[in-house]
């Protein structure tokens, strides 16, 4: 078997997340990658693969084949590449890094794109909650008045329950990361909450309020990935993919094993490590999927950063920027956004900045090797990518 | 309009609670299912109908204050994770109950009751929810 | 001899009391409770409608007469509180406790005696030999105007009866009608209230019918008021099923047990089977019965049953008892009253 080629971010690049009314799904995928082709050093015309990653465009914007949409529209439709799209709820983005990924370390390509876009506030209101519900299994969960948050609150009022967690533990995730957000322009709140304020916000589902939950987000971010020998031919710098992997389960929360264990990313992450080489320790920050504060506790844990139960030491012990175990310094879901399809790829547009110390005021220090750590919908796909090192 | 034939083709199971139990191993799956994610192979073709008594325990609830737009007259409504006595978990409303009254490990029981409404003009669909027992 | 081989009701588990629906409207709830002896009445849950009502009442029969759902061959669902008005309430109801494909069924409307109407279609179908076992549902979840006398009483629920020859817990000796052309109370298709005759309502509408087949069935019989150990008359309110007892000669202690309106309000096709239902409950062998619906429109239904031995090897308790569902209810006010009969205008809201 040949030696397969080593995977490099050589260009990143994302918008504004936010309610961003004057642009349209079409115009924020094509400022993403602008960003990122520009970041790279390369022309459009080297890119041999585009992979296109949205979740809800069918339902929320009424238009599917969102990969050919990209590829028209960025001008590259001539170039006749594949371009097609990646569709796995929550967790497309990084769905379609690591397929990006795997054509090239397949020998297949050298130089492929990935283009994440979601345009949620096209609608609003109880419309965008039955188009959330879709994100679930819609014939067994929102069918009986299951929503995205309602699910995770099943989650967080066991998890609470059984370990005996303070509500204050859990949006501690969502405090750090509106601080974090504050220091990132991207981001769509950049106001820093109190816990006073965030346990006083509006019920959602509870236990969860509004500072447990992640917002609605049109947001969209675009990767340049090559092959070593590419980067080296083209004499470009770039952010090493360590390790890729996906693990899944079962669509509904009430099939799984345990309702505050995620075995999918319990089993991606212990592929993550073992395939990089890595234990935990040697993670400099982590981009954690924390759509609902609960995901964050128990992300913690089956990543492998604490015991079942005992997220709450790791956030104790700190999760800062300057802390033993800095947790989403881009802002993360929470205060960043999550624009669905796109908050994926999000957190390699961070990793890179992180890693290359652009990150300005939130540079972590050191910032050598990322986690990043994407999830569909209530846990039945989660991927985890490793990136940065040597 | 539309989505008829989806709605129809749920009735038993969701009017009766009508599970699949595999052949093989016995274990009982609600909502039904083709093959067992146990037995696999072993199981196609063995799934049988059986019927589920309707009693179970709150595994967990929460009261759901930011609803989709069927449910948007019910708010706040409860749902929970209902854990059958015969095994299976399923989510579900639990009605006819004050809030302060709920807690993970009571006991529950199955009653008949509207789920959704297609508008005033629509189909009116019927299902399981859970009350106190 | 045919007759009723299983029972079972079910009555929302929401009330309002006259005084809070009298506060809103200025009214004088102290003139409500006695003059139409009205305490409160049953309120259903913004997701329960005749169908969920009547599927709880049929679920509640078979479970307490053991009877195999497969094994009924008719079903007949009297309403006018239909959720449909066009697609039937007795398939849903089939389904619903998995009767067969192979079954006669419809829905029946006759104001509040559509479903002693479906009892004897059943009990016709079972002594022609058509079918083994039927079931007749009476339920509604009535309509009274915001401000109307009938706010007070209109409520919900209903009783299914399952009809056989085999294991006969009460069987029906006799049962006879009365019909007449009489405009005392009706709702015009698309109208969400109904209009009645106020006191025209009485005289020649509710006691003409009542007492009169109650007298032709006894004739008809040879018995008298006194060979009744029960009395169960259609209930509008407290105070007419209490008069045409009195009027007919029975006592108190023959018609208490049967009356449910001042608790539970007015059911309409549901309100003389429930009390029917509660009189079941209770009776002994050998108790007799006499059981009068009544129909605006107009016309009533007259029963004459006496209970037999095979009540003492039945588990009345295995289904909710008319008891047990007066004694665990949740009051209401009248905002979450409107709230949940659909009285607030929400725009265009999907409900």
């Amino acid at each position: 078997m040949l030696l397969s080629e080593d995977v490099y971010i050589i260009g990143s690049g994302e918008t504004k997340f936010g309610e961003l009314w004057e642009r349209s799904l079409r115009e924020l995928a094509v400022e993403a990658g602008l960003r990122a082709i520009e970041s790279a050093g390369i022309y459009s015309k080297d890119v041999q693969l585009l992979y296109g990653s949205n979740s809800l465009g069918g339902t929320i914007n009424s238009q599917n084949d969102i990969g050919s949409l990209i590829a028209d529209f960025s001008g590259i439709a001539s170039n006749h590449i594949p371009a097609i799209r990646i569709e796995a709820s929550s967790a497309s983005g990084a769905a379609a890094v690591r397929e990006a990924y795997l054509g090239i370390k397949s020998g297949e390509y050298d130089c492929v794109m990935v283009g994440a876009v979601e345009k949620m506030t096209d609608l609003y209101g109880t419309e965008m909650l039955d188009h959330m519900g879709t994100l679930l299994d819609r014939e067994w969960e929102a069918f009986f008045g299951g929503t995205p948050a309602a699910m995770a609150a099943l989650s967080a009022r066991k998890y609470m329950l059984d370990f005996k967690v303070p509500k204050e533990k859990l949006l501690s995730i969502s405090v750090n990361d509106h601080n974090n957000a504050s220091m990132n322009p991207d981001a769509q709140y950049r106001n820093k909450i109190t816990m006073e304020a965030a346990m006083e916000s509006t019920m959602v589902a509870e236990p969860l309020n509004m500072m447990d939950c992640s917002p609605m987000s049109d947001g969209a971010a675009a990767l340049v990935l090559c092959s070593g020998s590419f980067m080296r031919k083209r004499k470009l710098e770039g952010v090493k993919i360590m390790s890729s992997a996906i693990s899944q389960d079962f669509l509904a929360l009430h099939s799984r094993r345990s309702i505050y264990t995620m075995d999918s990313t319990v089993l991606a992450a212990r592929t993550a490590f073992e395939k990089a080489g890595l234990k935990q320790k040697d993670i400099s920050f982590a981009e954690i999927h924390n759509s609902y504060s609960i995901y964050g506790m128990t992300a913690l844990e089956d990543l492998g950063f604490a015991e079942k139960g005992r997220a709450r030491d790791v956030i104790d012990a700190g999760i800062g920027l300057a802390d033993p175990l800095p947790i989403n310094p881009s802002g993360g879901l929470k205060a960043k956004g999550n624009p669905i399809g796109a908050v994926g790829v999000g957190q390699f547009v961070e990793a890179v900045s992180q890693i290359s110390g652009k990150a300005g005021q939130r540079q972590v220090k050191d910032a050598r090797i990322g986690l990043l750590h994407n999830v569909a919908g209530t846990g039945s796909t989660s991927i985890v990518h490793i990136v940065g090192g040597a | 309009m539309g989505k008829l034939s989806a709605v129809w083709r749920e009735t038993n199971h969701r009017y009766r609670l009508v599970a699949h139990q595999c052949g093989n191993c016995k274990k009982m799956y609600f909502p039904p299912r083709d093959i067992c994610p146990d037995c696999h192979r072993e199981s196609i073709g063995k799934m049988k109908e059986k019927q589920l008594s309707g009693n179970g325990r709150i595994e967990s609830f929460t009261i759901v204050h930011d609803a989709p737009s069927a449910f948007a007259r019910q708010r706040p409504y409860v749902l929970a994770l209902v854990k059958l006595d015969e095994g299976p978990i399923l989510t579900a409303q639990i009605v006819d109950s004050d809030f302060s009254e709920l807690e993970a490990g009571k006991k529950v029981r199955a009653v008949f009751r509207k789920i959704r409404e297609d508008g005033k003009g629509g189909i009116i669909q019927y299902g399981y929810k859970f009350v106190l027992e | 001899m045919s007759g009723i081989v299983s029972y079972g009701s079910y009555i929302p588990k929401y009330r309002i009391k006259p005084d809070e629906i009298a506060r809103v409207w200025g009214e004088d709830a102290d003139s409500i409770r006695t003059g139409i002896n009205i305490l409160s009445k049953s309120v259903p849950s913004p997701d329960e409608d005749v169908a969920t009502i009547s599927v709880e009442a049929a679920r509640n029969a078979v479970r307490r007469g053991k009877v195999n759902a497969g094994d009924i061959g008719a079903i007949y669902v009297g309403s006018e509180s239909h959720p449909y008005a066009v697609k039937p309430t007795a398939t849903i109801v089939a389904s619903a406790i998995g009767a067969d494909f192979s079954l006669f069924s419809a829905d029946y409307e006759f104001a509040c005696k559509a479903g002693t109407a479906g009892m004897q279609n059943v009990k016709a179908m079972v002594d022609s030999g058509m079918i083994k076992l039927g079931m007749a549902i009476g339920a509604d979840t009535s309509q009274g105007a915001p401000g109307d006398a009938l706010e007070y009483s209109a409520s919900a629920g209903g009783t299914a009866m399952i009809l056989g020859k085999e294991n006969v817990i009460a069987e029906i000796n006799s049962t006879l009608s009365v019909t007449s052309d009489t405009p005392d109370f009706w709702r015009r298709e698309g109208q969400p209230y109904p209009t009645h005759g106020e006191r025209f309502t009485g005289e020649p509408a509710y006691f003409r019918h009542t007492i009169n087949a109650s007298k032709m069935l006894m004739e008809r019989m040879g018995t008298k008021p006194s060979d009744y150990t029960y009395a169960v008359f259609h209930q509008p309110n407290g105070k007419f099923p209490t008069r045409a007892a009195k009027t007919l000669g029975f006592s108190e202690q023959q018609f208490k047990d049967g009356l449910l309106t001042p608790v539970i309000g007015n059911t309409y096709s549901g309100s003389m089977m429930t009390g029917l239902s509660a009189i079941l409950d209770k009776a002994a062998p050998s108790d007799r019965i006499l059981a009068v619906s009544f129909g605006s429109g107009a016309g009533s239904d007259a029963f004459d049953i006496t209970v037999t031995k095979n009540i003492e090897k039945m588990d009345r308790e295995s289904a909710p008892t008319i008891k047990k569902m007066l004694s665990d209810v949740k009051w209401l006010d009248y905002a979450i009253y409107a709230k949940f009969k659909k009285k607030i205008i929400v725009g265009d809201a999907v409900e």
